[in-house]
């Protein structure tokens, strides 16, 4: 098995492993940010900072030949899926060893072994995509789920209509994950859309919906799980509206100066990774000392990922002439 | 060899596609019952069952991106638009995510999905029914495109598309869906691939579409003696086939449908004037539509487009004085 899918199945069968991912992506994106400030990283990147859990969820109910369409905002997705920090961090940073090997940056995460279409840096792009994955599995007759995940800002854009009907019409095996973290690019929810619980939106296409605590790893789950059974035996799409909330601004020229005062604190206080750690801690799979020991363990591993990206080598110019058609 | 109309060839191609391979699907507006309409899926849906021939609602960012991702995951999607205006709504699945997969993917995906689209002039759809707009789609690397000129070509480019592992856009001028022609089903038409039409010495006309037509009665009336191309690829488009044809003539004349500003043609132009200036005994030129929006009335329409009478007249007068003719709207003081 692969190192990948092996990070893939860590997350499906041990709750520690998915609590120890979370870290990884919070500990992760921390890393963009100094980089960035160091200049070695170039163009720009969304960090996915408290919406941490929603990722681990998505690994851990969906199998690998499942498909996801995920956006510009995906370091923590393709993290959760099973990409190793190396591919991912070595992409953002346009290297040989990235996943994409270099030509993709930030917004461009895939690994098709996990299922990981290339993320898509069009707002909505993804959203109807993920319904013809759909109809791929349909007309080919297999169980697989497509998935397409995308933030509260796509629900109105014509795309997300568009592939929301289709799914339902075609009664296609399709999950809509909407990631809704309060703002849309600089501006909140409530000053683009008239609507506060936007999963209600489906209601239109007849579809079943309903949204989940996006900052509670396991009551996120529980929703994908239930909408992943019902795809995957016939019973059509879903829409679902994981409430979560972005730590960091839109993109790394944003400091977020927008948000009204103690937004962010209020949302910190149900911090995933917090509510992560209550949880396993109360059930006796972590203690104290033990979630001491590993976020100091994964601020050293994830040091070590920058250290090996930094040294690895830029892409050779031929190579950005490769595989723009397949012949 | 049989005779068969534009459309039929159209329809022969998606029922041989779908016959050798279970992976091809077809979906559009009102291509399963109502058999499409420009009649370009009669009996398809008879055949092959809604599960590979479906209608789809007025939503073209949505099927065309379903196309896109059924493509990726094992389908070969087929997607009609019925008036190629109605891709502007979807443009964003067809260059900026289908066209881009393969690049992000590091190779690891590919696309193999149709997009078909009706295109063109001369029946009075009006200004925003009546254009080609291949120009939309030459500058996205990613893409091929595709200008259907005859029922041969309709046939053997629409299998050879379906077969081609990338994305590709096919445009089809819908004033020939009724014309006749004559298709064998074992010509082969490699997609990338020119199709000389007619020998000559003279000058190259490089052309496409319902504009290859055109040419043919422009030859016949001017007795010039080009050689006529069907570029047929748009992109990639065949520079052996078009360098070889006017190192012969060592004069070219390219003839679009589509607006003077922003067309394939320039490009053609810009490429023998580079790479063969020394060897040519006239300025390579263009015949196009004036830059203005496809109008109603007939008169108007017929004028519109290049017609046989002007490209004639053009292809008589660079031979005779090896000056590059006039526009008629210039001659006409209309510009």
């Amino acid at each position: 098995m692969s190192l990948q899918l092996e990070r893939r199945k860590a997350v499906q069968t041990d709750e520690v492993a998915g609590y120890e991912r979370m870290l990884e992506i919070r500990e992760f994106e921390n890393q963009i940010n100094g980089l960035f400030a160091a200049g070695l990283i170039r163009g720009t990147t969304h960090l996915c900072l408290g919406q941490e859990a929603l990722d681990i969820a998505l690994a851990a109910e969906l199998r690998p030949t499942d498909t996801v369409m995920a956006t510009y905002r995906g370091h923590g997705v393709a993290l959760a899926l099973g990409l190793t920090p190396e591919s991912v961090l070595g992409e953002i940073m346009g290297k040989t060893i990235g996943c994409c090997g270099g030509v993709g940056g930030s917004m461009h995460l895939a690994d098709m072994t996990l299922g990981l279409l290339p993320t898509s840096a069009i707002v909505g792009g993804g959203i109807p995509i993920a319904a013809g994955a759909g109809l791929a599995y349909q007309l080919l007759g297999q169980d697989n789920v497509g998935v397409a995940v995308f933030g509260d800002g796509a629900t109105n854009i014509g795309a997300f209509h568009e592939g929301l009907n289709l799914a339902a019409i075609w009664n296609l095996p399709v999950i809509f994950v909407c990631d809704n973290n309060v703002y849309g690019e600089y501006s909140r929810i409530d000053k683009t859309t008239p609507l506060e619980d936007l999963h209600v939106r489906a209601e239109s296409y007849k579809m079943a919906h309903y949204a989940v605590d996006g900052m509670d790893v396991l009551a996120t789950r529980k929703g994908i799980k239930e909408a992943v059974d019902r795809a995957r035996s016939g019973g059509g799409p879903t829409l679902i509206e994981a409430k979560t909330y972005r730590f960091a601004g839109h993109s790394r020229a944003d400091k977020a100066l927008y948000r009204p005062e103690g937004e962010l604190e209020k949302w910190m206080e149900r911090d995933p990774i917090k509510l992560t750690e209550e949880n396993l801690t109360k059930r006796g799979l972590l203690d104290s000392a033990k979630i001491e020991k590993m976020r100091a363990d994964m601020v050293k591993t994830i040091e070590g990922v920058v250290a090996t990206c930094q040294a690895a080598p830029d892409p050779t110019v031929a190579s950005m002439f490769e595989n723009v058609f397949t012949k | 060899m049989a005779a068969m109309q534009f459309r039929q060839a159209i329809v022969n191609a998606l029922a041989d596609e779908m016959r050798t391979d279970p992976t091809v699907m077809l979906f559009g507006e009102d291509v399963a019952e109502a058999e499409g309409p420009f009649k370009t899926s009669e009996g398809l849906l008879a055949e092959f069952g809604p599960v590979r021939v479906r209608d789809t609602p007025i939503s073209e960012m949505g099927f065309t991106g379903a196309a896109v991702g059924a493509a990726i995951l094992g389908a070969k999607p087929v997607v009609e638009i019925m008036f190629i205006e109605f891709l502007g709504v979807a443009l964003d699945q067809v260059v900026t995510e289908a066209a881009k997969m393969r690049y992000l993917s590091n190779g690891k995906l590919s696309v193999p999905m149709v997009v078909r689209a009706s295109c063109g002039s001369g029946l009075g759809f009006g200004s925003q029914h009546s254009q080609t707009l291949e120009n939309w789609f030459t500058a996205t690397p990613g893409l091929k495109l595709i200008m259907l000129s005859d029922a041969q070509a309709a046939y053997s480019l629409t299998r050879a598309a379906i077969q081609d592992p990338d994305p590709v856009v096919i445009l089809e001028p819908r004033i020939l869906y009724a014309k006749r022609g004559e298709v064998d089903k074992n010509l082969k038409i490699e997609i990338g691939k020119a199709r000389v039409m007619r020998e000559g010495s003279e000058i190259t006309i490089v052309s496409s579409g319902q504009m290859v037509d055109v040419c043919k009665s422009a030859i016949e009336e001017s007795g010039v003696n080009a050689e006529l191309i069907d570029l047929a690829t748009i992109i990639p488009w065949d520079r052996q086939t078009v360098l070889k044809s006017v190192k012969k003539t060592g004069r070219l004349v390219v003839v679009e449908e589509a607006p003077l500003s922003g067309g394939w043609g320039s490009e053609i132009v810009a490429t023998v004037a580079s790479s063969l200036f020394g060897e040519l005994k006239a300025a390579p030129f263009r015949i196009t539509s004036p830059d203005i929006p496809v109008p109603y009335s007939g008169p108007l329409e017929t004028r519109y487009i290049p017609t046989k009478e002007d490209v004639a007249r053009q292809l008589k007068e660079v031979i005779a004085t090896g000056k590059t003719p006039k526009t008629w709207w210039e001659m006409e003081g209309l510009k």
